[in-house]
């Protein structure tokens, strides 16, 4: 336990300092406050809320996990954090954790312009993407070598993740293949504040991807370790 | 306090080290010294427990260096060529994030970056130090918890003259305190100031061991004494008693100004051994 703490605690201290990193928690929490207060006209209610919100979860947990274990693989410090006697699950549950939070705080400002009956339930839709994003994340950070593979490896990952959702609201084709990919179950029912208007087919979708996420990940460590 | 009895490693089908048979005691200085490639930072991986090995046996605390536990680990400090620093902490929070790992009070800290000389350096970001400075600090991170044994792999290594004497004086004091300490390098200068005791590895094996001083005397194949005359001449002597009083006369009549034993360094020890420079030109 002494161990993830301290592992939280330091990349509480790289917070700031990490700008790339900090963007993907910031952008989309600022972007839906500013876009919701400044555009009212001609849109459906809380538009950018519920678009924002699965593009988020796609990205910012994502991106973060796979840069900041890329990141101490390629420098050599988790090597150091593993001779000094960090256990491997210590040090990646310290960093979902922490990612994990950041992103709750950032789904905290996006609720903000929700409804307050409706904030429990986003904030819970929020926090099991962010879950299954930081699965797929760790698993691009295990898997590759070095941070330049990693940002190969995390692009496409990122794109389909993030933006299915909003250009499947555009393009009935994407729509159809979209509907299984978590994050558009979320935008569903992020839409409809309910299960319901993800229905049984959105939850299958959402388990079956969490699953999946789990699988790879729990692959891509006994193959590759933390080394 | 370091046992290890004919190791035998390979990577696919390239054998790297075989047979390496060594023993290190409490509050010595040993040095590995191989030109690169010659399996050096295998062999600390292994003994640190960080590798698997293949055959033979390596104890370290009386213990397989596969067992080792978090507690052991705690009394081994690693200072790896390649391990890195958070480059965007201070040095201080770089330092932070092991004293917390480490259980070590944060007065600590302050006190590790006086020892290796960064105190005023202690806020600047670890990206803005020099590559000695980077060495320093993680000299102070392996010094921090005062470990019983350290491993430094290479720890002078394209460090100016003046960086490396600060961390050989740095080596020394922890000798003193009773730390045992293992050490690769290719510079026989740095083995020869600093070790008690070393092996010259080459290819994998380990070609001869011993104190520097007896490596040199024992491939001294001239066995021969030069003197340097004041009229700019040398003259070789063969070592003997005639050789003796011939140099008793020399210096008498003050025409002797320098003299020197022909016993080789290191450098010429290992090439005779293995036909191999230890350091790449």
């Amino acid at each position: 336990m002494k161990n993830i703490l301290t592992i939280v605690k330091k990349q509480i201290r790289d917070t700031v300092k990490n700008k790339p990193v900090l963007i993907q928690f910031l952008m989309f929490p600022l972007m839906t406050l500013i876009f919701e207060n400044a555009i009212k006209a001609d849109m459906p209610e809380l538009f950018f809320v519920k678009m924002f919100s699965s593009m988020f979860v796609g990205m910012a947990p994502l991106v973060a996990t796979a840069s900041i274990i890329s990141e101490e693989k390629e420098k050599n410090t988790l090597r150091v954090l593993m001779m000094a006697g960090v256990r491997p699950f210590e040090y990646l549950t310290g960093v979902s954790v922490y990612i994990w939070v950041l992103c709750m705080a950032g789904s905290a400002v996006m609720a903000s312009a929700l409804p307050s009956g409706d904030i429990p339930f986003f904030m819970a839709m929020m926090g099991t993407g962010c879950i299954i994003s930081i699965f797929i994340g760790a698993c691009i950070g295990i898997f590759a070598k070095n941070q330049m593979v990693t940002t190969s490896l995390m692009m496409p990952v990122m794109m389909v993740l993030s933006f299915s959702p909003m250009l499947a609201m555009f393009n009935d084709k994407i729509e159809k293949a979209a509907r299984f990919v978590f994050t558009q179950q979320i935008r569903v029912a992020v839409d409809g504040m309910s299960f319901e208007s993800a229905g049984r087919f959105g939850v299958c979708v959402l388990a079956a991807n969490a699953a999946l996420a789990l699988v790879l990940f729990f692959a891509a460590f006994k193959k590759k370790g933390l080394e | 306090m370091i046992r290890c009895r004919g190791i035998e490693k390979s990577f696919s089908d390239k054998k790297v080290l075989s047979g390496i048979d060594l023993d290190i005691n409490d509050g010595q200085i040993f040095g590995l010294l191989g030109p690169s490639g010659a399996g050096k930072t295998t062999l600390i991986k292994i003994i640190t427990g960080q590798l698997s090995y293949d055959g033979g046996s390596a104890l370290i605390m009386d213990k397989e260096a596969g067992d080792l536990t978090r507690e052991d680990n705690r009394r081994i400090g690693i200072m790896m060529d390649n391990f890195g620093v958070y480059d965007r902490f201070s040095c201080t929070d770089n330092l932070k994030v092991f004293a917390d790992i480490y259980g070590t009070p944060y007065a600590k800290i302050a006190e590790s970056l006086e020892l290796v000389g960064l105190k005023s350096a202690a806020k600047k970001s670890a990206s803005d130090l020099s590559k000695g400075m980077r060495a320093r600090l993680q000299l102070a991170r392996v010094f921090m918890h005062s470990p019983e044994i350290l491993f430094l792999d290479e720890p002078t290594s394209g460090l100016d003259p003046r960086s490396s004497k600060a961390i050989h004086r740095l080596i020394r004091d922890k000798k003193k305190e009773g730390c045992t300490i293992f050490l690769t390098t290719h510079n026989m200068e740095e083995a020869y100031e600093l070790c008690d005791t070393v092996a010259l590895l080459n290819e994998g094996r380990i070609v001869d061991i011993g104190a520097p001083d007896e490596l040199c005397r024992k491939y001294d194949s001239k066995k021969t004494i030069r003197v340097h005359l004041n009229t700019g001449e040398d003259i070789e002597l063969p070592c003997g008693e005639e050789s003796g009083k011939k140099i008793d006369e020399l210096i008498a009549a003050g025409k002797a100004e320098t003299i020197h034993s022909s016993e080789p360094d290191l450098e010429t020890v290992f090439l005779e051994l293995t036909g191999k420079k230890l350091e790449e030109e």
